[in-house]
């Protein structure tokens, strides 16, 4: 693998990543990460439907008029969450039913938009997947670290087992949504005094 | 009654950014300034008032099970569910609402226009606007219901927004640590927002 792919593959895990860095994708990584299983299925739905999005687009970039791209990728990425949908309706309806509205909003998420926009417009087939791929990873890196914490501090379990003994005192905060933000906000802090070159001068 | 309590629930309680967090993307984005908060605000409300009752009648008369029984008849009706293409069809509702909006609010009132028309295009692809509508779809609202869920979400949405925007604008004035600064401390300055509205949930309907 020569030296631009592998950035376009491992470039969003940390430097370029969707969340902390292009700020894409917030809703879903603070809505479904209450617990640990929820994070873990919505990344694999997002991983599954950003791939083939940004395949499908990629190969249809040169057929999509420019004034009315923004629709097409719309009906695109809806086909394929429809098809996501369904499928965890079939084989993992507990989860889905748990995700509520939030499978049907990785449409409006805007790490599919903005990935489709951004790079499948512009690139081969085979590098958009690459790309898809990558920022699947940091995308899922991000909700399966903050989903870890939110579940293990705030009902003191994980994947709905207990891990933590009597001893421990339930922090509710964490559950709700004041933790999930807290939660981000540290991990960017975090990130960014581990690589200074990443910080805002506002 | 039930309408107030609605829009009550749906402005304070159930807030679409701190609550549900939904439209985090351009409530981030777009929250630097007091000004342009206050417009894409204006644009939220607007654009779900009208979409939450449109997809609301969409799905009601064509997509729920046994629903098009005044095209097929009730026998031939109840063996079809158009249900899972309820994600495109208010996807494209979204879409064209907004495409119709700046074209008619640009022919009607240009000055609206100058202050709400960079936001628009934004909106299609705000999950509060498509999150409002599968909300809607969930809680099992009828027309008027759903007129008063969106117009009071985007009230909601508006709201945080503002206030978001204020905080960040004094800000700029404070001595943050440098790798705080920007995305980093707006998501503490959020989560404590938040914590403030998690008081409404006290209020009993």
């Amino acid at each position: 693998m020569n030296t631009e792919n592998k950035d376009v593959l491992f470039g969003p895990i940390h430097l370029k990543n969707p969340i902390t860095l292009q700020v894409l994708g917030i809703c879903s990584a603070l809505a479904v990460t209450s617990k640990l299983e929820t994070a873990l299925v919505m990344s694999g739905a997002l991983t599954a439907v950003l791939i083939s999005s940004n395949v499908v687009i990629s190969m249809l970039r040169n057929k999509i008029p420019s004034s009315i791209r923004v629709i097409t990728q719309l009906a695109i990425i809806a086909s394929l969450v429809i098809v996501a949908d369904q499928v965890m309706k079939a084989y993992l309806f507990d989860v889905s039913k748990q995700l509520t509205v939030f499978v049907g909003l990785i449409i409006t998420n805007c790490i599919v938009m903005g990935r489709a926009e951004a790079f499948a417009m512009a690139n081969p087939p085979g590098k958009s997947a690459l790309d898809g791929l990558g920022n699947s990873i940091g995308y899922a890196a991000i909700l399966i670290f903050v989903g870890f914490f939110r579940e293990l501090l705030g009902s003191g379990t994980l994947m709905d087992k207990q891990v933590l003994g009597d001893w421990y005192q339930p922090n509710g905060l964490m559950v709700m949504s004041p933790g999930a933000f807290f939660l981000i906000g540290l991990l960017i802090w975090a990130q960014r005094a581990y690589s200074s070159e990443l910080n805002e001068n506002e | 009654m039930e309408l107030v309590n609605i829009f009550l629930q749906s402005a304070f309680i159930e807030n679409m950014a701190l609550a549900f967090f939904l439209g985090m993307c351009s409530f981030l984005a777009v929250s630097k300034k007091v000004e342009t908060a206050v417009g894409l605000g204006t644009a939220v409300v607007f654009v779900l008032g009208i979409t939450t009752p449109l997809n609301n009648l969409i799905y009601d008369n064509l997509l729920r099970e046994g629903s098009l029984s005044w095209l097929l008849g009730a026998e031939k009706a109840a063996s079809v569910n158009l249900e899972f293409l309820s994600f495109i069809a208010f996807i494209a509702t979204i879409a064209a609402t907004v495409q119709i909006v700046e074209m008619a609010i640009d022919k009607f009132s240009p000055a609206l226009y100058g202050a709400l028309g960079v936001f628009l295009p934004l909106i299609a692809v705000n999950c509060a606007i498509l999150g409002g509508s599968l909300f809607m779809v969930q809680r099992e609202y009828d027309v008027a219901e759903s007129t008063v869920f969106g117009i009071g979400a985007g009230f909601g949405f508006m709201l945080a927004i503002v206030a978001l925007a204020a905080i960040r604008e004094k800000l700029k004035y404070s001595n943050v640590p440098a790798g705080l600064r920007g995305l980093g401390i707006t998501f503490i300055t959020t989560g404590l927002m938040a914590m403030g509205f998690i008081i409404f949930g006290g209020i009993q309907l």
